[in-house]
């Protein structure tokens, strides 16, 4: 990634500024953010960093910093990072075990119908497609998973359900996702997952980070019950 | 030694600073909805900033204290009363084994605190103990619970008091319903004449309100941006959806999002527009970074001070 340009930086209010990379969702520009991510997280004085899929939202303590001193504190943290540094870093693979039924993929008709593919081809698409995680949000530890291949492209449902259970795998225009919780939703959802997305006890506390490859592999309803996943919910 | 909660009221949340640097995975903060009511609170008792407090909002909570200790009520006017007696907040109180301290309803502001000396005790979750109701973390269960009758809140007991009251001056004035807003950096995408309806325009504040965010009703404004890629969005940001009605993000915020922001409400200005109601009316007045900074150094420094 060397000779990415340095981000633009605007400040968003006294104790925040806002890292722009580029105006448009690419591969590179998630590996650019993630390798900043993870250099200035490691200074003092900084709150909080929220990635997303072209920016970096940079919330500091400004006892520590005033704005002048933000900005340069940042432009010369990116300045010095070893530019080979970003073809080396290691890419995190995260595999997602999913059971792929209608009882826990209520949508995967549907979404077969409108892709005019079998319900198998479905998912044989969603499973045999590395994606990455551009952005982490909504609730905690849900990951914006891209980009499905063209003929997964299904738009969200018209009402969106109260109560998406735990676990559900879902569609979305040209995005996956996995629900971490219980939480209203408007995604298509095509199956169910029996890891969990999201531990309090854990060290890493979300399974997907901002960065990492996400693959998805198809089990048995018995590999899925073995493996502890619940089948109610709707 | 503990007040044990009679009767829970209608929303109180034990709440310290908040829980930073996990926003990343999409955890939000939390943390007071008036922060400089919540420094004032642990400034009194001589408590470290970060002592976890009870946020009242509306009233209708009573507890029994079952040990002495001394307290401190910052933030608005909830009518409360210790044994029946009214007291009034910005001040400590010495109370007794057996008092009883209500808070009743909001007769100025709507959100009280309540911090006792050493700070409630509570186990915390990733570093905090603030209450985050939607991502059920948090608090005296670390689920997110708020109090509920015959929760008990912990404190260590303590036979000193000292008498102490903000300064007059240095007391938030609620009724000053100007709301400071840092022009943002999608500010540009809002033509002139929009600017000029949103900042001489008087906003209600919506009864979908709540420690998520405040919803404001009033004149619609546009910005030329149909949308934007999700970002981060930080503490104060004024969201201007479709339908053109501003919402300012606050502590129990979702971490990223889509929407075109105008601005962002510093921290001193959420604190003010936190103890706004729903139907009380508010305006924006806009500020530079720099004019944030000032108030914001003028603002620790007159709490270091009295220390």
């Amino acid at each position: 990634m060397s000779g990415e340009n340095l981000p633009n930086i605007e400040m968003v209010s006294n104790q925040a500024c806002l890292l722009t990379f580029s105006r448009v969702i690419s591969e590179a520009t998630s590996n650019y953010i993630a390798q900043v991510t993870q250099y200035l997280v490691k200074l003092e004085g900084i709150v909080d960093l929220v990635p997303s899929y072209t920016t970096l939202l940079v919330v500091f303590d400004d006892d520590h910093y005033d704005r002048f001193a933000i900005f340069k504190t940042i432009r010369q943290t990116i300045e010095a990072i070893d530019p080979n540094d970003f073809s080396v870093k290691d890419q995190r693979e995260v595999v997602i075990p999913v059971y792929y039924g209608k009882e826990v993929g209520p949508d995967i008709e549907d979404v077969a119908k409108h892709c005019h593919l079998s319900i198998s081809e479905i998912i044989q698409r969603h499973s045999e497609t590395t994606y990455r995680a551009y952005a982490i949000g909504f609730t905690p530890g849900f990951a914006f998973l891209g980009n499905t291949p063209d003929e997964l492209h299904v738009p969200r449902k018209t009402t969106p359900r109260l109560k998406v259970p735990i676990g559900s795998v879902a569609l979305a225009e040209n995005q996956t996702a996995v629900y971490p919780s219980v939480t209203p939703g408007g995604w298509q959802i095509i199956g169910r997952t029996p890891v969990n997305l999201i531990d309090w006890g854990s060290e890493n506390l979300a399974l997907i980070a901002m960065g990492d490859s996400v693959r998805f592999e198809p089990i048995s309803r018995d590999e899925f019950l073995v493996q502890g996943g619940q089948l109610d919910g709707f | 030694m503990a007040f044990k909660v009679i009767k829970p009221g209608l929303l109180a949340l034990v709440q310290d600073l908040g829980r930073h640097g996990h926003q990343s995975i999409g955890l939000t903060t939390g943390g007071p909805m008036d922060e400089v009511a919540f420094r004032w609170g642990n400034a009194l008792l001589d408590n470290k900033d970060n002592s976890p407090q009870v946020e009242i909002t509306f009233g209708m909570l009573t507890l029994e204290a079952q040990a002495d200790t001394s307290i401190a009520i910052t933030g608005a006017d909830l009518g409360a009363t210790l044994n029946d007696r009214s007291i009034t907040p910005w001040q400590t109180y010495a109370i007794k084994k057996g008092d009883i301290l209500a808070f009743h309803q909001p007769v100025w502001g709507l959100r009280a605190y309540l911090a006792v000396k050493g700070g409630f005790l509570c186990d915390p979750i990733l570093g905090s103990v603030a209450t985050v109701v939607r991502e059920k973390v948090g608090g005296l269960t670390g689920k997110g619970d708020k109090l509920k009758k015959g929760d008990i809140l912990v404190y260590q007991a303590c036979s000193d008091h000292e008498k102490r009251s903000v300064p007059r001056l240095a007391i938030p004035n609620y009724g000053n319903r100007e709301i400071p807003v840092i022009l943002g950096y999608q500010y540009q995408s809002f033509s002139s004449l929009e600017r000029a309806n949103f900042f001489s325009s008087d906003y209600t504040v919506s009864s979908n309100s709540d420690r998520m965010g405040y919803r404001l009703e009033g004149q619609e404004i546009h910005s030329t941006l149909k949308g934007i890629i999700s970002e981060g969005i930080a503490y104060g940001a004024i969201q201007v959806p479709k339908d053109g009605q501003p919402i300012v993000l606050l502590q129990d915020r979702q971490t990223i999002g889509g929407y075109p922001k105008i601005g962002c409400v510093t921290r001193i200005g959420g604190s003010i527009l936190a103890q706004q109601k729903p139907g009380d009316i508010i305006q924006f007045t806009p500020i530079t970074v720099d004019q944030a900074e000032q108030e914001r150094h003028l603002q620790m420094a007159r709490l270091a001070q009295w220390r």
